[in-house]
């Protein structure tokens, strides 16, 4: 009646790792999703408000942190390339560490943003500058979404800085893990961009 | 020589850095019977006060923070947690054969997240509190409320960050780890519960730590984001906090109806009547539960068509939910049955999360719902659910898996006597409720018209009784760890494969493979009563 007796055996520990991580990913997207839904909420409810307010991000360094980003994707999975190939592996560290300058750059380039949005009173409160209703609500949001993407983008520094020191750890699958991570921050921008600097943006 | 994963290692250090699953599990259950206490200490002087139609023991402010904490406590700290972290973390690996959850080191991780989050809520609750309600409804939670709103809501998305690991742990573990005889359909319901409430926690928790940090970003900086008046929208705020919400009462029911599926058929010897589709009834469960969140916002002015889609989306649970119920019942249909512990709160637990998922239905019901809104009604109804629910089959799980988590059997007429005053004292605090809520008592008030005292003081009278129900397994369980009798390997002759290894367990699981049955549940109604008089 019983069945042949089984060892339980663990698949190899990348695959469990990787699938893991997905599984977290899974989770972020709907971090991100009620993000998505408040600014869903705020761009039909108050057109108006928004589109005024929309006209007042900058374009031209959202556009070049855009460009950052996308780079950065593409050195992390040269990076995960050159890991798999035995003669490229010394190169593996390097464009590690190159995709984390490119975040360092990424993050300078929003600071400076976020320097000049407070100057020009865009930040919600008493001093607000713009006078229509609803343009509050999309520069709380536009804070709240740029700044929790920064967070995401400090541990996916972190991480890969870790990754470039020490090779035991890349060499244990954790580097395509950590990859997957910072691809999946930078899809995160890539829907950031239009909804917070392209949308709304003539007329 | 070590020969439990009890006596592997004996220091508070080696425990504080275990990181077996069956340890960390003890470690959840140590963290939320504290909880648990607390938050029962908070509804015992709610149901005090209550006794008596005006507000004569506690101030209307603090009332407001009682049944916050209350809350708070019961639903975060111990609910959520408490049959997923407990029975799941020392079951799930040894019911599919592996060595440990996938991420072990995660799975401590969790559990320090988890108590940091805790004592963080505690320690705005000893500051002074919160009175918002477990709901932090906005823009009262965001720009009137003059109490601890932001260091709760930190604690609650610490405790939140904890959930989501957990989730993670389970679902790859049982992606990855099953032994290799054990398909899918192979599974006990429990772990298919635990996979269905695994998915719900990934996916729906993530939208409350999003909700609560825009919360603590519009009390601090002063947004619009909820608020009106700078231009927010509090409907955002209930589509969002009930996204994960409603979704949460099934991180609490569908552990529990694995458990009932499990004690059931060992317990009636019988397989469990329609294996299959109870697993699609879980899943099933899990994701319209996704879809139902409007049912919290019928009164709030959403559109009718919206209540509408809501309303009959609501009640299409009650077929995967209704199904289960048909199941259990028939699985003991010429069942050779037994009352033990597990097996009185396991019936108790069908019966009352019948009356909650009816009742459940007259809230869904449009009309009847504009009059039972924000009644004792309601109160009455997810009381079933959480606790006739819930916290029932947590201690049917806890008393039919106690000889193997600790190789003990307890004193079995205490328990049995504990777990009849549960029910009866469940009942007696709860259902009185129901007919205040239809008379229309509306709840979160603390003093009342005196027509509604007599029932008022059967609801708190029971909440006593209950009391001493949840209070006598505390001590009858903690003297037989010591002094109960030896358990042996499988004292229920049960047949999941958790009881092919000893009681308690070796720190790796199995001391040799264990067998994988060719279908789960594989009960005979005619095979001898094989509980030895220990367990008598």
């Amino acid at each position: 009646m019983s069945a042949i007796a089984t060892v339980p055996e663990p698949r190899d520990e990348p695959d469990i790792g990787k699938l893991g991580m997905w599984t977290f990913l899974a989770s972020e997207v709907l971090f991100f999703g009620g993000l998505f839904l408040a600014y869903l909420y705020g761009r039909t409810h108050w057109p108006q408000g928004w589109a005024t307010a929309s006209r007042r991000t900058d374009v031209v360094l959202g556009t070049l942190n855009t460009a950052v980003l996308l780079t950065s994707s593409a050195v992390v999975a040269l990076a995960v390339a050159c890991e798999e190939d035995a003669k490229r592996r010394r190169w593996t560290s390097r464009l590690l560490a190159l995709t984390a300058t490119l975040g360092v750059v990424f993050l300078v380039i929003k600071g400076v943003e976020w320097h000049a949005d407070w100057h020009e009173h865009l930040f919600p409160g008493a001093k607000f500058a713009l006078d229509v209703p609803g343009a509050q609500e999309f520069f709380a949001l536009y804070f709240v979404m740029t700044g929790l993407h920064a967070v995401h983008m400090i541990v996916g520094i972190a991480v890969l800085v870790v990754l470039a020191r020490g090779r035991d750890w890349a060499r244990a699958g954790h580097l395509e893990i950590a990859a997957l991570y910072w691809h999946f921050v930078d899809l995160v921008w890539i829907f950031f961009y239009p909804l917070l600097y392209l949308v709304e943006r003539h007329g | 020589m070590i020969s439990s994963y009890l006596d592997d290692g004996l220091t508070i250090r080696s425990w504080l850095t275990t990181t077996d699953h069956k340890r960390i599990a003890i470690l959840y259950a140590i963290a939320i019977t504290a909880f648990f206490f607390v938050g029962g200490a908070a509804a015992t002087i709610i149901r005090l006060e209550l006794a008596t139609p005006q507000g004569d023991l506690v101030s209307h402010d603090a009332y407001n923070k009682l049944f916050t904490a209350h809350g708070v406590i019961m639903v975060w700290l111990f609910l959520i947690p408490s049959i997923p972290s407990v029975l799941g973390n020392f079951l799930l690996p040894l019911m599919i054969g592996a060595k440990d959850l996938a991420f072990p080191r995660l799975n401590l991780a969790s559990w320090y997240l988890y108590v940091a989050g805790g004592l963080v809520t505690l320690e705005a609750l000893f500051l002074g509190g919160v009175d918002t309600g477990w709901t932090f409804y906005t823009p009262y939670s965001t720009m009137f409320s003059n109490t601890y709103v932001v260091l709760t809501l930190t604690g609650v998305f610490i405790t939140g960050f904890s959930s989501i690991l957990t989730g993670l742990n389970f679902i790859v573990t049982i992606h990855t780890l099953r032994a290799k005889a054990m398909g899918w359909f192979k599974l006990p319901l429990f772990a298919w519960g635990m996979y269905a409430t695994s998915l719900i926690l990934m996916l729906a928790t993530p939208v409350l730590a999003i909700t609560v940090l825009l919360v603590i970003a519009e009390r601090l900086f002063q947004i619009g984001i909820f608020d009106p008046a700078f231009g927010g929208d509090p409907l955002l705020f209930q589509h969002l906090f009930w996204f994960y919400s409603h979704p949460a009462v099934y991180v609490m029911i569908l552990p529990a109806m694995g458990v009932v599926s499990e004690i059931i058929p060992c317990f009636a010897r019988r397989p469990i009547f329609g294996y299959r589709s109870m697993a699609y009834a879980i899943m099933t469960i899990a994701s319209v539960g996704f879809l139902v969140w409007g049912h919290h916002m019928f009164v709030s002015g959403q559109s009718l068509t919206a209540s509408m889609v809501f309303s009959l989306l609501s009640f299409i649970v009650a077929i995967p939910s209704a199904i289960k119920v048909f199941n259990w019942t028939a699985t003991l249909y010429k069942g050779s049955i037994r009352f033990d512990a597990p097996m009185l709160y396991a019936l108790g637990f069908v019966g009352l999360f019948t009356i909650g998922g009816l009742t459940g239905l007259f809230l869904a019901s449009l009309a009847l719902d504009v009059h039972l809104t924000d009644t004792y009604f309601v109160v009455a109804h997810f009381h079933y659910i959480m606790v006739g629910g819930a916290v029932m089959a947590y201690f049917a799980g806890l008393h039919f898996w106690w000889p193997k988590v600790t190789g003990r059997l307890y004193p079995e007429v205490w328990s049995r006597i504990a777990a009849v005053i549960v029910f009866i004292g469940f009942n007696l605090t709860f259902f009185p409720q129901f007919l205040l809520g239809i008379e229309g008592m509306p709840r979160r008030y603390h003093s009342y018209p005196p027509q509604f005292q007599v029932l008022n003081l059967f609801s708190s009278a029971g909440a006593g009784v209950l009391a001493i129900g949840y209070l006598m397994p505390l001590v009858y369980l903690a003297w037989s760890i010591r002094h109960g009798a030896r358990a042996g390997d499988n004292p229920w002759a049960a047949k999941g494969l958790e009881w092919q290894t000893r009681s308690p367990p070796p720190t790796d699981n199995f001391d040799t493979p264990p067998t994988v049955p060719d279908t789960v549940y594989d009960y005979a109604a005619d095979e001898p009563d094989p509980t030895p008089e220990a367990a008598r």
